[in-house]
């Protein structure tokens, strides 16, 4: 992710945005390891995906709102959100070929190697990349954007 | 068999297709969720009869990980009585909601949240594992909180909120009992837990969870010292997610989790029967003085809902056979009549813009179905003879008084009486009575919101017959069986689960 120019008056000063950008890949990288890496060490889908969803906000606090929203539009996010659930699904459902709802169907491998746990890398990656970082961002994307001013009971009436 | 685990794929799978659709309008989501909810409903009667047929629980092994190490799906006989109330109620609201919701934007996003709540409760109650239970606990509790805000006016901004702060009190209670026991046990899976608190004998952790347990499960299921949020609730939401919290929700998340955990994993003692009794007693008396002082239609019906319940708590506390059919019975009823009053209502603001009863009248010439279908439901709901809930009030009364709780049979004849005091002010100023000027232009509702009141109503009218053996032994008593035979639960769980 690469801002084109540091000059504008939208985001932070001049040096968050230096800092971000040389930082906001490395966290990014970061939390891509912790999901890959969810089934032979400490770390998972959740605690990947929150670390993604980090380096979104970060890039968002940094650069403002509309440099995010033209690399992943809100729309993209609500359909990548609910793909991520269902590709999560469709693992567990996989597992009717080996007769049960969620059963490991794919071959084990060696302990401790990167390739290796059956279905669980890919659920990890199911539910990090897709579920767990967009759906966090989007939530901190709703805090942000929404002015939200509730309706009042005799608008309502009026309309 | 096979099927247990559609009870959670269906709804969840289905919520996230029809977020996937977007804001399109049109029939696809209406068709789409309400042929999901009909499916569910066909697979618990599927699932009623086969636990009808075999006298050992169905388990079904998720990732085919054997019971203290994997997730159990259970399924025995209280199991399928709940499944086959929540998905018949919520296929009856799902079809109401079909003409109902068109006046919000958004529909989809309604069944997507609907369905989440579907399965969180299928899940609940579907789960052989307590920590799963929670999780499906807060998916439920999480999906109406959106539903309660649906309509985004600050009034329901307020009750959502009040209700989301106060139910995730519960929650956290919920989780922290959760946490003592397994500190205490090392197991998570219902059965297993049993068999260790009843080899290492009550101690002080297991009588501190109980008491968040009670705390946790009081708040959802409105009893009354922790009532408040269902009053604010109930109202603010949309009429079908009103119907769908108390026809469904406060029972399969709060009596049904209560009953569970309590009568089948940690045992009853007498000090908890009295407690819930006591509780049981003070709402079903708190709660109708209450209904009866209110002339927003909605409000008083939640007053009501919390009266009700009071009187299931009362059975469940009162503990013989008797006591607990009576209540499994109440029950059902409840969930039936109530959901149909919280529909009639929803007709009845759809029709003319209002819900204070004050201004309403007359509306039994210009909406005769909704005016005999909530005459109906009021009758059951007021223990008049033929209808259902005349018989199941009648079992906890008659259990109160068999067991020697004179005293809690004449509270729950007096909360009888102002069941029908309150009904009759509703029936008497909302459909009879001369009709106020703006009301004259009025006209029926639509044809699906009819369907479901009808056929809800016609429940009403011939559940009474579930109280003979004939028909409530497939029903009602394999499942006051389970209640009834108390820590054998994990006797039978293991049996299965060791002969695999």
């Amino acid at each position: 992710m690469k801002a084109k120019n540091n000059s504008d008056n939208k985001g932070m000063s001049l040096i968050v945005k230096t800092v971000t950008r040389i930082f906001v890949g490395l966290i990014l990288l970061y939390g891509i390891y912790i999901v890959l890496h969810g089934h032979v060490s400490p770390g998972g889908g959740f605690a990947g995906g929150f670390i993604i969803a980090l380096s979104y906000i970060l890039f968002m606090l940094a650069f403002g709102k509309e440099e995010i929203l033209k690399r992943i539009p809100e729309r993209m996010i609500s359909i990548l959100e609910s793909l991520g659930v269902i590709m999560f699904l469709v693992i567990a459902l996989l597992g009717f070929s080996g007769g049960y709802f969620f059963y490991n169907w794919l071959p084990k491998g060696m302990p401790f190697k990167l390739l290796s746990a059956g279905t669980i890398p890919i659920s990890n990656v199911a539910l990090a990349l897709l579920e767990v970082s967009l759906g966090l961002f989007g939530i901190f994307l709703v805090l942000v954007l929404l002015k939200f001013a509730p309706k009042k009971d005799l608008e309502k009436d009026e309309e | 068999m096979k099927l247990i685990p559609l009870f959670i794929i269906l709804p969840l799978g289905a919520a996230f297709l029809l977020s996937l659709s977007g804001k399109r309008k049109g029939a696809f989501c209406d068709i789409f969720s309400n042929a999901i909810t009909l499916l569910l409903f066909i697979i618990s009667l599927i699932t009623l009869y086969n636990t009808n047929t075999q006298i050992l629980p169905l388990i079904y092994k998720v990732g085919g990980w054997a019971p203290p190490i994997g997730i159990p799906l259970v399924v025995d006989s209280l199991t399928a009585f709940m499944l086959l109330i929540v998905n018949f109620i919520s296929f009856m609201i799902n079809l109401y909601s079909v003409n109902y919701m068109e006046k919000f934007t958004a529909k989809s996003k309604f069944y997507t949240l609907f369905l989440l709540m579907v399965g969180g409760m299928n899940g609940v109650v579907i789960s052989g594992d307590i920590f799963n239970l929670f999780v499906f606990f807060e998916l439920a509790s999480i999906a109406s909180y959106a539903l309660v805000a649906f309509g985004s006016r600050a009034e329901e901004m307020e009750a959502s909120f009040k209700y989301m702060a106060m139910s995730a009190m519960g929650s956290l209670f919920i989780l922290l009992g959760i946490v003592f026991l397994y500190s205490n046990a090392s197991t998570l899976n219902m059965a297993h837990l049993s068999e260790v608190i009843s080899n290492q004998g009550i101690n002080k952790t297991v009588i501190f969870s109980s008491i968040l347990f009670i705390l946790g499960f009081g708040i959802k299921s409105a009893i009354v010292p922790f009532h408040a949020w269902l009053a604010d609730a109930h109202p603010a939401a949309p009429a079908p997610i009103s119907a769908m919290l108390s026809g469904i929700l406060i029972k399969s998340l709060g009596i049904y989790s209560l009953c569970r955990i309590f009568y089948n994993v940690l045992g009853v003692t007498t000090s908890f029967l009295s407690l819930l009794m006591f509780l049981g007693a003070v709402s079903i008396i708190v709660g109708g003085l209450l209904a009866l002082g209110q002339s927003d239609l909605k409000r008083m019906l939640a007053y009501s809902s919390i009266s009700q319940v009071g009187y299931i708590i009362l059975g469940l506390g009162i503990g013989t056979p008797m006591a607990i059919l009576g209540a499994l019975f109440h029950l059902f009823n409840h969930s039936i009549f109530k959901s149909l009053l919280f529909l009639n209502s929803g007709a009845v603001e759809y029709a003319t813009g209002t819900r204070d009863l004050e201004k309403l009248g007359g509306l039994r010439e210009k909406m005769p179905i909704t005016a005999n279908t909530s005459l109906i439901a009021s009758m059951g709901i007021s223990g008049i003879p033929p209808f259902n809930g005349f018989f199941s009030k009648l079992l906890i009364i008659f259990a109160c008084i068999k067991s020697g709780y004179i005293g809690y049979g004449i509270w729950a004849i007096i909360g009888s009486v102002l069941t029908i005091s309150y009904f009759m002010k509703f029936q008497k100023s909302a459909f009879f009575g001369p009709a106020p000027k703006e009301l004259e232009s009025t006209r029926e509702v639509p044809f699906l919101m009819q369907t479901s009141m009808v056929i809800l109503s016609i429940v009403c009218i011939f559940s009474g017959v579930i109280i003979l053996p004939k028909f409530g032994n497939y029903f009602t008593e394999p499942a006051k069986n389970v209640l009834a035979q108390g820590k054998d639960y994990k006797d039978m769980i293991l049996k299965v689960t060791n002969e695999k």
